[in-house]
């Protein structure tokens, strides 16, 4: 599955999620509210039974419905719906072998809506349950995924084109780099940081160079993480600033390094490409990466929050560096 | 060296903490000489402000002497030695922010942007000792302090003048003449001015300064109340009168020209009903602000007038007067202070003698005894109205 349609279907599962929520929350407070008219509804009106029973599920449907509207883990929750529904359709069924006449057509049809309703719980609890396996953002058992990005530096297109060109300066903004040695005019050999997997590295051309306007690269030979990447300069409304626009594509493998790849970009793979342009822009408008005490890592700050408090590092910490 | 840390909601400790040290060029250490404790300091402590953490170093109103410059600082511009009043919003001076003078919207200097986006739409400025939102910077109730982009911020003061009657220049006299500013003042405005706090103190001033008719001070404290009438302002107490219509008498029924909402999220309501109602919103958190003040310095507002908000908010609130303010063609203008576009023109009024901000401070404490400054604040004891600390 791509990234892509990995992603529709959890946003599909989050709503089908919040959804069945909802139904909880109205069935549980009818039952709460109006006991009597769910047991004549339901034809277990004439049973002293249901009158303790209807309430105890009202209580119970309200439970689901706190659970699947308020949290992100829609899968547990679903679960517990489903619980509930096996419960239900036990219930139903002693009630029903005792009843006849119109009860029992009430209750037929009661029974016929739970046994549907058990059907979509099921489906979500199974569905939220594998969406885990798939994972967010690049796929663990491989694929391909593209990541766009852009910022406004306010420098001219031929100082920003000629910085980005210069493709040695792409680690000191891009994290997941280590080094980027030129080779030939066109051809150069990348290096990665360890997060992203350690001892990758791969050889790269450029695919296509238009000064001050656009570069275009490939890897090349046989990449462990095969990928391309496109930026494009344009100059801003205001006559002074450059727009940068980054198109990243990787072709990730399963494995090893499938693995630490899609660690390395976790949950919001955007982010990550974000956060290089901001550093790029502070290096081109400041000089450096800004650092601060909570962050005092640059580009090697591996978590956003929480950090380390914002007082002065130690000498010890300065010594031991990103990994404290 | 000492400074006083975030310990957790409600709590404050002074702890020894490492010294701070150069990390980028453009950095500067600056020894402490007197440091304040903000209103918006509240706010962090009350934890109505998201990702804060314990040991945090707090205060970002602060000034001193330079010892030490990183190797990115021209020397005409700060050296060793120098005597610097340090602005609370950190500016790189080079981004499209920084050129258009909005140095707190400043594009660089928050390492934390992704986080600040999540909560803003955009990122905002770093800031000293503002949780983590704002960059995690380290702040200045210590004795050093680490100042980035040294080369942008920092106040140099040349002449005689004493710390206390420059030190508001890093945050609060700014702010509330920015609260002014905004008001486009005209000769026969009358300006009300909602919480008599340190900043509306100022923004009263300033809006004086700036030519208003009349200024009116909203607070409940009669002791913050009297300050503002000592300094020629007219003082309305709203647990004790009702503020709409003692507004509509002192502006013959116009309503005031100008209001300045210098209270922010943490306001209280002379109605206890409608006090209940944001509290607890704002304790489960389905919204984040009280706004009385806000909403009621929009509904007094006359119509066409310009409603000018300096108090902080931080995220969401609810009962928005969306209606008066469409309708009746209010005006609102907010924004946090950019302080670096203010200091030196108040610089040269305090130099003049047109702005004493030294009359809004109440006490004067070691830094040591920080977490007792901040009790008699918070809960407006011994007529407190701004705590001085000196590490």
């Amino acid at each position: 599955m791509t990234p892509l349609a990995a992603k529709d279907r959890q946003d599909e599962v989050q709503r089908r999620g919040r959804g069945l929520g909802w139904m909880s929350l109205g069935l549980g407070v009818a039952q709460l509210a109006a006991p009597d008219t769910v047991r004549r509804i339901s034809g277990v009106d004439d049973s002293a039974t249901s009158r303790a029973v209807v309430p105890l599920v009202g209580v119970r449907e309200l439970v689901h419905a706190a659970g699947l509207l308020t949290s992100r883990r829609k899968s547990a929750w679903a679960w517990t719906r489903v619980a509930g529904d096996a419960m239900d359709l036990t219930a139903l069924g002693i009630a029903l072998a005792r009843r006849g006449g119109s009860r029992r057509r009430r209750l037929l049809a009661v029974t016929g809506a739970i046994a549907a309703i058990t059907v979509v719980d099921l489906l979500t609890a199974v569905q939220a349950t594998r969406k885990k396996d798939v994972g967010s953002g690049p796929a663990r058992k491989g694929g391909s995924m593209e990541l766009t990005a852009t910022t406004t530096i306010r420098k001219p297109t031929s100082e920003v084109y000629a910085f980005w060109r210069d493709l040695e300066n792409l680690p000191t903004f891009m994290a997941h780099l280590e080094q980027v040695r030129t080779t030939g005019a066109r051809t150069s050999r990348w290096t990665a940081d360890a997060p992203f997997g350690k001892d990758v590295g791969w050889d790269a051309e450029i695919t296509e160079e238009v000064p001050g306007e656009k570069i275009a690269w490939r890897s090349t030979g046989n990449a462990d993480v095969p990928n391309t990447g496109s930026v494009r300069f344009v100059p801003a409304p205001d006559g002074v600033s450059t727009e940068v626009h980054v198109v990243l594509a990787y072709d990730i493998p399963g494995g090893t390094i499938g693995k630490a790849v899609a660690k390395y970009f976790g949950e919001e793979p955007h982010q990550q490409l974000d956060d290089d342009l901001r550093r790029l822009k502070q290096v081109l408008e400041t000089g450096e990466v800004v650092r601060s005490d909570g962050a005092p890592w640059g580009k090697r700050a591996r978590k956003e929050f929480p950090q380390r408090p914002a007082q002065p590092l130690s000498d010890a910490e300065l010594a031991k560096g990103a990994d404290a | 060296m000492r400074a006083n840390t975030w310990a957790g909601r409600n709590k404050v400790e002074v702890r020894d903490v490492p010294d701070p040290k150069i990390l980028n060029k453009r950095d500067a250490i600056v020894r402490i000489t007197s440091t304040a404790i903000c209103g918006s300091d509240l706010h962090l402590v009350d934890g109505y402000v998201p990702t804060m953490q314990d040991g945090d170093v707090m205060g970002h109103e602060f000034m001193g002497e330079v010892v030490e410059v990183g190797s990115g600082v021209a020397a005409d511009r700060l050296r060793v030695g120098d005597r610097v009043v340090v602005p609370f919003p950190i500016a790189c001076g080079a981004c499209a922010a920084c050129a258009a003078e909005l140095y707190s919207c400043c594009e660089n200097t928050n390492p934390n942007a992704g986080i600040a986006e999540k909560m803003f739409g955009h990122p905002v400025a770093g800031i000293f000792g503002y949780s983590h939102l704002t960059g995690g910077f380290a702040g200045g109730q210590a004795q050093y302090a680490r100042v980035p982009f040294a080369d942008v911020g920092p106040l140099k003061i040349e002449s005689d003048l004493t710390d206390e009657q420059v030190l508001f220049l890093s945050d609060i006299l700014p702010t509330g003449y920015m609260g002014a500013e905004m008001c486009d003042i005209q000769p026969s405005d009358v300006v009300a001015v909602w919480g008599a706090g340190p900043v509306g103190q100022f923004a009263m001033d300033s809006a004086r300064v700036l030519g208003a008719a009349k200024v009116i001070a909203i607070d409940k404290e009669p002791y913050r109340l009297r300050m503002a009438e000592e300094a020629g302002h007219i003082p309305v107490n709203f647990d004790e009168v009702d503020v709409r219509s003692r507004l509509l008498e002192l502006t013959g029924g116009r309503g005031p020209d100008k209001c300045i909402d210098a209270v922010g999220l943490e306001a209280t309501h002379g109605s206890a009903h409608i006090a209940a109602y944001d509290r607890i919103k704002q304790a489960v958190r389905s919204e984040t602000e009280r706004p009385h003040a806000l909403r009621q310095a929009i509904l007094s507002c006359r119509s066409g007038g310009v409603v000018s908000v300096i108090g902080v908010y931080g995220g969401l609130l609810d009962k928005f007067p969306a209606g008066a303010w469409m309708n009746r063609s209010l005006t609102l203008r907010t924004g946090q202070c950019h302080v670096q576009r203010y200091m030196k023109p108040l610089l040269e009024r305090i130099e003049r003698g047109e702005i004493d901000p030294t009359r809004i401070i109440t006490h004067t404490l070691p830094l040591d005894e920080a977490e007792r400054g901040f009790e008699i604040f918070k809960n407006k004891q011994d007529n407190c109205e701004k705590v001085v600390l000196k590490p």
